[in-house]
């Protein structure tokens, strides 16, 4: 185990994939000045520019590329840098990559991992900031990894670069600095749609992924000191998501909530929340909460950012009230 | 609309290879039996979903398509019968996923939007206008990662030169100067809107040269003439010389799809063209040449056979059982795995 940022361990997650399999390689814009957030920070100095390769700001044409070259048989990384930005590839990602092998009858595949990074980080207002995990999750074909820790970024990262089908891979901003044990192991891989247990807790199960996971096990540092104890739960990937470890937990508990960064309406919780109300109503001892931002924009200025954002006493005051049976 | 070449036989100062001319007949041909055998399914009930025949667009499948090796990888429109018959589909197994087959190429579950014959390199029409414009580019750079002498080609309609993935594609493939053929096969329609009244500027090919990508145009219905510009294009991007663009103007003489009467266009637009129609003008050459016509019309009548014998497989043949629909979502997260 070395002790490692998030931003390091999908760097050097990434560089263990690309010395195993030569058919990697990376695509966007300035990686070879090591991305924009430095992710890709030293990898063109090791596998050089055809490997980390710059791209246009083009971002239907990374993306399209990435779909054609991945039919021949290379495994693209697509670096999208904003996930807004992959907006511009909606095409490419929806109609394109995620529909190809179906529609070809098994003809294609599509091996490609689309790096969208997301969050609310250092007031990037409406157009960087944006968590649209819920869209991806929509779409049959395609996988949906938001990882929380720097473990689970490297682990994740490299099924989804072993994955044969196409894979959204969701970093959040604010977590690049977050510090994390990494395991040494260069194959450590996680299975898709297997959730981590945050915190073991009989009163109730809070749900979670992304960086809203660490907010959720703020809230459940508040409710252990008032004798609320909290399970967190974080999904990992969106699709498929661990619907067992979900099931179980709220078998223990009686309750759930979901808390999520991105807007609540037509958010992943309220996936999440209607599949246990619908498969486990008999378990639950409270109506099934979420909570996500309001359908609003995210502004500039800290106060109007912040105005949108679900924070620890939120979380806390929502379980509390479950827990209270109000 | 004058008709230089039919009334002047072959055109002169050509090396007729008579043995070529004969080849691309017998192709467009098939093509053209191949859309008229997809419209009477249709009639018939047999084919299902929106069809956009090739029909009078049949020299440029020919004169571009037949050119390429097997190991080189093509992509096409929603127009796209014509192209992947000359790419080397199988005609059965084309009609069959017209048809909705199970032994269609693929599956029956493409259809004629997704017809894809991946054996034969053929990556996919596609039902999205322009789509194939920047996967080509990823293809061709696939290419280049992996070494090898295999070239792409990319057809798309005059439709496609206003969407992005045009400029996108363009610039990509000449920035890494990729080996890929664009051809812009311009039928004068983008749907059913006259392409001239809504783009601006003269067109795909001072676009492309615009982008630094040499362009030649041609008379898209004379397929010697798209034979030999082609030649000349796929050589310099087999070469090393990075992308080109064809532009080849035809005429669709169909509607849109088969369901639209094309109404919006004059009698005399369609007569002149049906009079160019590319078939007829190579068949005047083969004549010309002293090809006799019953060789010609046997031609004729074996490819109407052919496909007509594939229809009637197609039509004996039985549909994918309902668990295809999910199959070959994804490995991973699939229906199977997490029915809803």
């Amino acid at each position: 185990m070395a002790q490692m940022s998030y931003l390091d361990a999908v760097r050097t997650a990434l560089a263990q994939e690309m010395r195993r399999d030569p058919a990697v390689w990376a695509v966007g814009e300035d990686l070879g000045r090591g991305g924009v957030f430095g992710q890709y920070r030293g990898l063109v100095e090791e596998f050089g520019p055809a490997r980390i390769c710059d791209a246009p700001i083009s971002e239907a044409a990374i993306l399209g590329v990435a779909v054609g070259a991945a039919m021949l048989g290379t495994r693209p990384v697509v670096e999208m840098r904003f996930a807004d930005f992959a907006l511009c590839a909606m095409d490419e990602l929806v109609n394109q990559a995620a529909k190809a092998r179906f529609m070809f009858g098994g003809q294609a595949r599509v091996p490609i991992v689309v790096r969208e990074p997301i969050g609310m980080w250092r007031s990037s207002a409406a157009q960087h900031s944006q968590s649209l995990e819920a869209w991806y999750a929509h779409v049959p074909g395609l996988i949906v990894a938001c990882p929380a820790t720097p473990a689970d970024a490297a682990g994740l990262l490299r099924t989804a670069i072993r994955s044969d089908d196409p894979v959204v891979f969701m970093e959040h901003k604010n977590l690049w600095g977050l510090e994390g044990e990494m395991p040494d192991d260069p194959d450590h891989c996680i299975k898709f749609g297997a959730a981590r247990r945050v915190r073991a807790g009989r009163d109730v199960t809070i749900v979670s992924w992304s960086a809203q996971v660490h907010v959720c096990a703020a809230a459940a540092e508040t409710l252990a000191a008032e004798g609320i104890a909290a399970e967190v739960i974080d999904l990992r990937t969106l699709w498929p998501w661990d619907r067992a470890a979900v099931f179980a937990s709220v078998g223990r508990t009686g309750r759930l909530l979901v808390a999520h960064e991105a807007v609540a309406v037509g958010g992943f919780g309220a996936e999440v929340a209607a599949t246990v109300a619908e498969q486990r109503a008999a378990a639950l001892r409270a109506p099934v909460r979420r909570l996500g931002a309001p359908r609003a924009l995210i502004g500039y200025a800290p106060p109007v950012e912040d105005a949108v954002r679900v924070t620890a006493p939120m979380i806390a005051a929502a379980a509390r009230a479950m827990v209270a049976g109000q | 609309m004058e008709r230089p070449h039919a009334a002047a036989g072959v055109p002169a100062g050509r090396n007729l290879d008579l043995g070529r001319l004969r080849a691309h007949h017998r192709l467009m041909l098939r093509i053209r039996a191949l859309e008229e055998t997809a419209l009477r399914g249709l009639a018939e009930k047999q084919v299902f979903g929106a069809i956009h025949p090739s029909i009078g667009q049949e020299a440029v499948a020919a004169g571009v398509v037949a050119q390429l090796l097997r190991d080189d990888i093509l992509l096409s429109t929603h127009r796209g019968h014509g192209h992947t018959l000359a790419k080397g589909a199988s005609a059965g197994a084309m009609l069959m996923e017209l048809l909705g087959r199970a032994g269609g190429v693929c599956g029956g579950k493409g259809g004629s939007m997704h017809i894809a014959d991946f054996g034969v390199g053929m990556l996919g029409a596609n039902g999205v206008v322009a789509a194939n414009i920047v996967i080509a580019a990823g293809a061709a750079h696939a290419i280049r990662l992996q070494g090898g002498a295999r070239i792409v080609c990319c057809l798309f309609g005059d439709g496609a030169i206003n969407r992005g993935p045009f400029l996108e594609g363009l610039n990509w493939a000449a920035a890494f100067r990729l080996p890929v053929l664009f051809v812009c096969e311009d039928n004068g329609f983008a749907a059913t809107t006259r392409a001239a009244a809504l783009t601006a500027g003269p067109g795909a090919s001072a676009r492309a040269r615009a982008l630094g990508v040499p362009a030649e145009e041609v008379d898209g219905n004379d397929v010697l003439a798209v034979e030999a510009a082609a030649a000349a294009l796929i050589a310099a991007v087999r070469g090393g010389g990075g992308p080109r663009l064809l532009h080849a103007r035809t005429y669709r003489l169909t509607g849109h799809t088969a369901a639209d009467a094309a109404a919006y266009r004059p009698a005399d637009e369609v007569a002149a063209a049906r009079a160019r129609d590319p078939i007829a003008l190579a068949a005047a050459w083969l004549a010309e040449a002293g090809v006799p016509e019953a060789e010609i019309a046997a031609d004729r009548a074996a490819a109407a056979a052919e496909m007509a014998a594939a229809y009637d497989a197609a039509c004996a043949a039985p549909f994918p059982d309902a668990a295809a629909a999910f199959r070959d979502v994804q490995d991973i997260g699939s229906p199977a795995e997490m029915p809803f």
